[in-house]
């Protein structure tokens, strides 16, 4: 129990250095624990993907449409439960600000292929019904305030034109990590239109969503598909979800690699905030320690008052910092809208937050610990604290 | 007639200080006997602490041999030494050395945390040694609520907590005035005189060593006188 009583008071000694320590320890737990919950969300694509869904697109570039007749073939090959087209709409919503995805999609096989999305059942049955109907996430529907019935106006980048839908339904994602700010057409509208407004661009699929029975024959299903289409005019590439989403990522690797590395920065500095101020208390109390040793305590005893002490702040920090974590992710998640659409904050960064705040209460203690366990008690005495 | 309590036999010590050797003490040998009040007197470097530190076990000679109670300290590894320390020495400093997070009564608790005692039996100790030193009604306070006086009578308590055979005393009023130098020469007076406590004090004050029964003059790490002042200071004082 003294032992406990020495750490707790010697901890609230300083308030003002014991304070701003732990602010520090604080705002570097969360700023690791939210860049974490940063790459987590650009991964989260990925992270959902299902191993069942295969992706269809030109060999060349995602740029490059294939002809619809694919559709017809690829459900033709041994293995393929259905096939849903999609292209990217692109189109701007008041403002190029105001950015969210836009997909054109053949809605029955397609939403079949996305059980993830939740959609009721009146309100899908008034999508389908609808030529010019769209569906929407919840997060997208909330960010923008968009309701049942409301008229939704685009202005095409890709296809050009003004666009007018209705939201006729709005979908809830089954887990925390599905993709809700996310609108949904129906396919064949985009092609009568472009028929009517471009009509060499009908047609034109931007890829092909592959339903298969076996998860475990991807690759074969996928040599299959693209085997189909070898030296014809649009070859194709097939791969799993996950890695079509992979190949998004890749593509802005570097900043994913400069979060991590700052997240990494942040905790390193505060270690060495952190061992400062263990290195300063230890010093000042340099005869305080030697008086325990004195008196008949072990340097172990010594070592392990430090080492408590600056675990006992490092974990009230880190603790604090990881409550800060869950508010502040969900404020960011509002600020960063569609972008980063599935922001949360997951157990893995939890357990990452709370041992980086083990870790550097810990490291921090090592050097003063072990000079106080090791100064010999008569120069120890002498010490001026 | 009993063995001595402390006997040393040809201790010398020596520090390095910036890469030189500087000798403390030279082939000191003395006795002190169970019950005596010594005082330890010489000029500034004369080597007084350093002999006090070596005789408390707080630091080790470069050569000889010194028995207390009939263990020779030299031998014990730092753990043992801890552990005899805990045991048979109390402590009393210049500048207290209480820690200062702690109350009065935590702070006399504090080496019997050591012990295997109960808690209250730890309790029923602190309370009969703030009792002695006259402090029983500031066992709550903090070093920092209570005078320099008090404060040394809080170490003084914590130092005898423990019931050792040997009590060394690191000028215990040279941070002191006159009137709380004199009621913490009284206090160590009594625990040499009602409790049996040996007690070894350093001192340049020659009022405070007028308290021991015996001076022993340092001069340049060697003894160079000895004084038998029991009777002098038993009448000087009464």
């Amino acid at each position: 129990m003294q032992f406990l009583k020495l750490i707790l008071r010697n901890t609230l000694r300083h308030k003002l250095r014991t304070g701003l320590t732990l602010l520090g320890l604080v705002i570097a737990v969360l700023s690791f624990g939210l860049l974490q919950t940063v790459v987590d969300a650009w991964y989260a694509g990925a992270d959902a993907a299902s191993p069942n869904r295969l992706v269809t697109r030109n060999s060349i570039s995602l740029v490059f449409p294939m002809p619809l007749h694919y559709r017809d073939k690829i459900r033709a090959v041994d293995g393929v439960q259905s096939v849903a087209a999609a292209n990217w709409f692109g189109g701007i919503y008041q403002d190029p600000k105001k950015f969210f995805p836009q997909f054109a999609i053949d809605a029955v096989p397609y939403l079949a292929m996305y059980p993830e999305y939740r959609v009721p059942e009146d309100e899908l049955r008034a999508f389908l019904r609808d030529r010019k109907g769209a569906i929407v996430g919840r997060k997208l529907s909330q960010s923008y305030g968009f309701q049942v019935g409301d008229v939704l106006p685009l202005t095409g980048a890709i296809y050009p034109g003004n666009w007018s839908f209705t939201v006729r339904a709005i979908y809830d994602g089954a887990e925390a990590k599905t993709d809700t700010a996310q609108m949904f057409f129906h396919w064949d509208y985009l092609n009568e239109t472009m028929k009517v407004r471009i009509p060499r661009r009908a047609d034109q699929v931007g890829v092909f969503v592959v339903r298969i029975a076996d998860a475990a024959r991807s690759a074969a299903v996928s040599q299959a598909i693209d085997a189909l289409f070898r030296n014809s005019s649009a070859e194709t590439l097939t791969e799993t979800e996950k890695a079509f989403q992979l190949g998004f990522v890749a593509m802005t690797e570097a900043i994913v690699v400069g979060i991590r590395i700052v997240s990494f920065v942040v905790i390193f500095i505060i270690l060495a905030v952190m061992a400062n101020t263990m290195a300063m208390t230890a010093r000042e109390r340099l005869s305080e320690y030697a008086t325990l040793k004195a008196l008949g305590f072990s340097p172990a005893y010594v070592a392990a008052l430090i080492l408590g002490e600056s675990l006992a702040i490092a974990l009230l920090g880190g603790g604090l910092g990881i409550a800060c974590t869950f508010p502040v992710a969900a404020w960011f998640g509002t600020q960063t809208g569609a972008i980063l659409p599935v922001l949360e904050v997951g157990p893995l960064t939890l357990a990452m937050q709370l041992a980086s705040a083990f870790v550097v209460g810990a490291a921090a203690a090592v050097l003063p610990g072990r000079r106080a366990a090791r100064v010999r008690i008569v120069d120890g005495l002498r010490a001026i604290g | 007639m009993s063995a001595p309590l402390i006997r040393v036999r040809g201790v010398s010590k020596s520090y390095r200080r910036g890469g030189q050797i500087v000798p403390v003490l030279h082939d000191l040998s003395f006795d002190v006997a169970r019950g005596d009040f010594v005082g330890l007197m010489g000029p500034s470097g004369s080597g007084k602490s350093t002999l006090l530190n070596l005789v408390a076990g707080i630091d080790k000679p470069d050569a000889g041999e010194i028995l207390v109670d009939g263990v020779d300290i030299t031998r014990l590894s730092e753990t043992e030494l801890a552990d005899w320390r805990a045991a048979a020495v109390g402590f009393v400093f210049q500048f207290y050395n209480l820690i200062p997070v702690l109350t009065a009564f935590e702070n006399v608790e504090l080496p019997l945390t050591l012990t295997a005692l109960s808690r209250r039996e730890r309790h029923a100790h602190v309370e009969a040694a703030l009792g002695m030193v006259g402090l029983a009604d500031r066992v709550e306070h903090y070093p920092a609520e209570l005078s320099g006086g008090q404060q040394q009578r809080v170490a003084i308590a914590r130092a005898l907590v423990t019931d050792p055979k040997l009590i060394v005393a690191d000028e215990p009023t040279g941070d002191l005035d006159r009137q709380s130098a004199a009621d913490v020469l009284t206090l160590i007076d009594r625990l040499n005189v009602e409790l049996g406590k040996t007690v070894l004090m350093v001192t340049h004050d020659r009022r405070a060593a007028d308290f021991a029964h015996a001076i022993m003059y340092l001069d340049k790490g060697e003894l160079s006188a000895a004084e038998d002042i029991h009777e002098r200071s038993v009448h000087g004082r009464h």
